[in-house]
């Protein structure tokens, strides 16, 4: 049995302390104070009163189902069309494209160096009445598309656009996890090509569409700036709904009630979604 | 090995070439129904090349390939009756034994029954317990792997089983094993095996027939016998393992010249045709001390260090100028007596020589 003093020296352990501490106070304190606030009487600013589950009662009273429907199923939309859009571009990069990957990388990180903000206003300019597309078309072909901003296709198209990179380099990391060897030996045993997929390279890279999955599923479920900036009024997502509660409304206690069931939604999700999936069996390392 | 008609397998003039790289150059080959054959060649020689264009996975830049008559130089692997043991053996890890195994009888459509049937049968032939059924690859060890690489071949039922150096990764005892394991499943099974591997040790021990490959070349084509008394060039001799190698020409009747030094050495009417080129004589067929005495081919010599080879022992004999070394093998249980630097005689019989031209 190890003493106490021992147990404290583990180099593991005090390597750890620097990161856990920041841990502790920019994560799991903010967290921790989300949830204080939200038992708090509505609009105080304090954590001293007595605890209330009013807030809780008035949100669900409320119609802000409506904007955690949008966000859920922008989020589902947002995953589904990476996939569709990712899976053969990774696909490329792990087994066609050789150096030619590298370029594609690059260019496909470098956008995340400039403010996502920024970047979603370049994509207004394009898609604005009388804007970079609507303009062209009418100059050239006498036709006007000026319906294109500030609708829910240009929300999804935001998402897409933004979140790209966390579902494609997930997906590449998890290709390449399928050995050569193994398609060549289901093919040697008969598999067609669909076969193949089916039986080897999907399950076999299911880890990396797994986690390219979660994050923008997460990513997109709290987005704010794709619908403010692309969908104008027309959407309201619930990310819109805790910024508006915290700052223009001044109501503390409400935006953290709706905090907390954003996260409590995002955490059921992924129970259910990791319950029956052990990343390490789906990669035989166990 | 039964006589059985030649042309199950047929390769003609096969050649692939990797831009200006030539790997395989004019290959012929026939293979005969259920016979164990050996393709053996050192690292680069093409014979990964050749068994890869063998299962389908790729095709010759010339030539053709024959199954039963059939070309089937463009037909796909998956396609063909044939089917191979990986040299990394390629399990799919996400599946249990029993999946692995089942792999191709559920591609081929098989019910879910009668696969688990057949994958019994198959594990018990190699000699794995029924439990393994379940397993996952992972809990199974190097030997039990390539047990189970070997069933799923198996259970695909190929009209040509081919082997990529499956047992190259394991250890000497479990391969030996293996080895003697894969030639009693050929004759349980009766199946056309084609094995490819650099150890023609291994190769010797398997196999009806062996191929020596080198340089994309099909140098040798015969029984172990064959290879082994008779080498056709020096290549595939000193790749048998460990031979004294002498550069030597024809001196009448009877008769070789060391090129070097101008020594004369018997010879058996053998050499006939024989101009010039290699004498090859085995360490285990020399002799060396009081026995070399007697023997019309000597060598004087210096003893310079013995070498334990298990079975045997190994005399390593430095000629008087030092230029050549000499290599004798006695049985470990006959050692030679003689001390390191002291003279010694070697020596070898007339018959015991190999001579080939090139």
């Amino acid at each position: 049995m190890k003493s106490f003093s021992d147990w404290i020296r583990q180099p593991g352990l005090l390597n750890a302390v620097p990161v856990g501490l920041f841990l502790l106070v920019g994560f799991a304190g903010p967290l921790v104070l989300v949830l204080l606030y939200s038992f708090m009487p509505p609009k105080t600013f304090t954590l001293n009163q007595v605890p209330t589950v009013e807030n809780y009662l008035s949100v669900v009273t409320q119609s802000y189902y409506i904007s955690f429907g949008w966000s859920l199923m922008l989020a589902v939309i947002t995953v589904a069309l990476l996939l569709v859009i990712t899976y053969p571009i990774a696909y490329g990069m792990t087994k066609l494209f050789n150096r030619w990957a590298t370029l594609i990388t690059i260019l496909v990180a470098l956008p995340l160096l400039i403010s996502e903000n920024i970047r979603l206003f370049g994509w207004v300019l394009l898609l604005l009445k009388n804007g970079v597309i609507d303009g062209s078309l009418q100059y050239l072909l006498g036709v006007s598309l000026s319906g294109l901003l500030y609708t829910v296709p240009a929300v999804v198209l935001g998402l897409v656009y933004v979140y790209l990179p966390f579902m494609l380099f997930p997906l590449v990391i998890g290709m390449s996890m399928v050995p050569d060897s193994l398609k060549e030996a289901a093919s040697d045993l008969g598999a067609s090509r669909l076969q193949i997929f089916w039986e080897v390279e999907l399950p076999l890279s299911m880890p990396g569409i797994l986690i390219g999955s979660l994050l923008v599923f997460i990513l997109s479920l709290g987005s704010l700036a794709e619908s403010k900036i692309l969908g104008g009024q027309v959407i309201v997502m619930i990310a819109d709904d805790i910024e508006s509660a915290f700052t223009f409304a001044q109501n503390w206690p409400k935006g953290s009630v709706l905090s907390v069931l954003l996260i409590t939604l995002s955490l059921v999700i992924i129970f259910f979604l990791f319950r029956n999936i052990d990343l390490d069996r789906l990669v035989g390392r166990r | 090995m039964n006589e059985v008609p030649l042309g199950f397998l047929e390769l003609r003039g096969v050649t692939k070439q990797f831009g200006e790289f030539t790997a395989l150059e004019d290959v012929n080959l026939s293979i005969s129904e259920g016979e164990f054959f050996t393709l053996v060649g050192p690292s680069g020689s093409g014979k990964t090349t050749l068994i890869r264009i063998l299962v389908g996975m790729d095709s010759p830049t010339s030539g053709e390939i024959a199954l039963r008559g059939d070309v089937i130089n463009h037909v796909p692997a998956n396609r063909r009756p044939t089917c191979m043991v990986f040299q990394n053996l390629a399990l799919f890890p996400h599946k249990t034994v029993g999946q692995n195994v089942e792999f191709a009888m559920k591609i081929a459509g098989v019910a879910t029954s009668t696969r688990r049937e057949r994958a019994l049968e198959l594990l018990e032939l190699l000699r794995l317990p029924s439990d393994f059924y379940s397993k996952r690859i992972n809990q199974c060890s190097g030997g039990e792997r390539q047990r189970i690489a070997l069933a799923r071949a198996l259970a695909f039922d190929p009209e040509i089983l081919f082997f990529d150096e499956p047992l190259s990764a394991l250890d000497f005892r479990l391969r030996k094993t293996l080895e003697k394991e894969l030639k009693d499943i050929h004759r349980e099974t009766g199946k056309t095996f084609v094995y490819i591997t650099h150890s023609l040790e291994e190769a010797m021990v398997m196999s009806d027939r062996i191929g020596i490959l080198n340089h994309g070349k099909l140098i040798q084509i015969g029984s172990p016998d064959d290879i082994y008394n008779r080498p056709l060039n020096k290549f595939v001799a000193q790749f048998m393992g460990e031979v004294n190698t002498l550069a030597v020409e024809k001196a009448g009747t009877g008769k070789v010249k060391d090129s070097a030094t101008g020594s004369m050495y018997e010879i058996t009417e053998n050499g006939q045709e024989f101009e010039s080129g290699f004498m090859i004589i085995r360490p285990e067929v020399m002799k060396i001390g009081g026995a070399a005495d007697v023997l019309p081919n000597r060598i004087q010599g210096v003893l310079f260090n013995d070498y334990a080879l298990g079975s045997r022992i190994q005399y390593q004999v430095r000629s008087a100028d030092g230029e050549d070394q000499w290599l004798v093998e006695r049985l470990q249980d006959d050692p030679f007596s003689g001390n390191a630097g002291e003279p010694v005689t070697i020596g070898w019989r007339a018959e015991d020589s190999i001579l080939v031209s090139s």
